[in-house]
């Protein structure tokens, strides 16, 4: 089974900290980067994770795969953001510099382009980070520390269900689709996208009709157990925090501080050299 | 919690949002407008909403995209994310008339569990996603309308031939309620 949220087992120190400081950290940082277009702060992230990733002895080969998945996601999104407002830019600093014309109402402007540089900065200040918390976060420790930071431990124990579930539900819907082709289901690109439909709704059917099975099976084995009876619980992955999570944890907290400060006093999310 | 949060609800919220995981990762039609993509997961969650009511609707939609967002590497989108969530609720409240584990899902619940499918669709994608993305992410607003078009209709015609087929086959598989007549 592919290891699909890409947790990569080596000792080091962000591999040591709490699977909850690092959550707390994720939300903080990625906070930090949506708020703010502040190109100051937007340079200084990516550096800092770059950092991190070396810190963390995470190699380039472990992620280049999704850091493709980024590359192409990041071109796409701003050809995008392009084709539907050329003119998005200088509607946000004010001024209007042109530098040369393509065709028709496509003109290349100075605002725009920092604009676009922004946008890819923005990207490059978040997906890396999520990248990271992926690799280093045991799965199960993130169940666990999703409980610590305060949710409820039902909740926590939804999502540890869902992790613990995924590598089965997929065995099972790989089994399902193999018996159906060999019944003859067509799922390729020869059918046309309403039969694909159809087709794949035979998959689904005894996929859905054995999961509700299952869900049958667990509640009541949970049930047995005396789940929910107990207002707290306990987790088999659940660390004490170290002096190194309080100082992530502080950094974290003081770089979204800087972040929504220097909209407060600009009052404006946009930081403007023009 | 109260009461309806009950073990089988959570069950039901870490299994639906394996499925959905599965069915949004691995049977993706991809679309021409980028990060778009043509897939059959919301009929699963309609599903699982009729079923399981909004709570779990709610839950399994905010899980489950979050889980395909952080498993494809290009970040959590918490504005869609939120938007599936939405659905899932939306679609739990509106159709809390239907009962499927009664045997029965006939031609009214059939417009029923349509009608408001394609309600949920154009609340979520029309309004929730494109404002909160404008609020979040301060994109321009013809990118984002559009982007929430293309997936809502996809979304919606999956979700009425998906959807509905699921529920027919689910209810299929129980018995009717009064299906049994006393004997004199």
């Amino acid at each position: 089974m592919v290891n699909l949220f890409n947790y990569i087992d080596r000792p080091s120190p962000v591999h040591r900290l709490t699977g909850a400081t690092k959550l707390i950290c994720l939300i903080l940082w990625t906070l930090a980067g949506m708020v703010t277009y502040d190109t100051r702060i937007l340079i200084l992230m990516p550096l800092i994770s770059i950092v991190l990733f070396m810190i963390s002895k995470i190699r380039l080969k472990d992620i280049s795969f999704m850091l493709a998945a980024t590359a192409v996601f990041m071109v796409l999104n701003n050809v995008m953001v392009y084709v539907f407002s050329p003119e998005y830019g200088c509607r946000i600093y004010g001024s209007r510099t042109l530098l040369f014309k393509i065709a028709g109402n496509y003109t290349v402007t100075r605002e725009q382009l920092f604009y676009h540089f922004n946008l890819f900065l923005k990207y490059l200040s978040s997906i890396p980070i999520i990248l990271l918390f992926l690799c280093t976060t045991n799965p199960s420790e993130f169940a666990a520390s999703l409980n610590k930071v305060g949710l409820s431990y039902k909740f926590s124990y939804a999502i540890a269900l869902a992790l613990r579930y995924i590598p089965d539900i997929q065995k099972e819907y790989h089994d399902i689709s193999q018996a159906q082709q060999a019944r003859g289901v067509e799922l390729s690109k020869k059918e046309s996208l309403f039969n694909r439909l159809k087709s794949a709704t035979t998959i689904l059917i005894p996929l859905i009709i054995s999961s509700m099975d299952k869900i049958e099976t667990i509640s009541n084995a949970m049930e047995l157990r005396g789940f929910g009876k107990n207002s707290k619980r306990t987790w088999y992955n659940e660390r004490r925090f170290t002096k190194a999570d309080y100082i992530s944890i502080a950094f974290c907290v003081i770089l979204f501080a800087v972040s929504v400060l220097g909209i407060v006093i600009r009052g404006n999310r946009f930081w403007s050299p023009f | 919690m109260n009461a309806k949060f009950s073990v089988k609800t959570i069950v039901a919220i870490g299994i639906g949002a394996a499925l959905f995981f599965v069915c949004g990762r691995f049977i993706a039609i991809p679309s021409p407008v980028p990060n778009t993509t043509i897939t059959i997961q919301y009929g699963i969650l309609a599903f699982m909403a009729v079923e399981f009511g909004p709570i779990a609707g709610l839950l399994i939609g905010l899980i489950g995209h979050a889980l395909i967002d952080a498993s494809y590497g290009w970040g959590v989108w918490w504005s869609w994310v939120i938007a599936s969530g939405v659905f899932g609720l939306l679609m739990g409240i509106c159709t809390s008339k239907v009962n499927l584990d009664g045997g029965k899902f006939e031609k009214g619940d059939i417009i029923r569990f349509n009608v408001s499918q394609v309600i949920c669709h154009v609340i979520c994608w029309g309004a929730v996603a494109p404002v909160l993305d404008i609020l979040i992410y301060q994109e321009p607003v013809e990118k984002l309308f559009a982007q929430g078009l293309v997936s809502g209709i996809s979304n919606a015609v999956t979700t009425a031939i998906v959807g509905t087929l699921i529920c027919l086959a689910f209810a299929l598989t129980k018995p009717k309620s009064g299906s049994l007549s006393k004997e004199d």
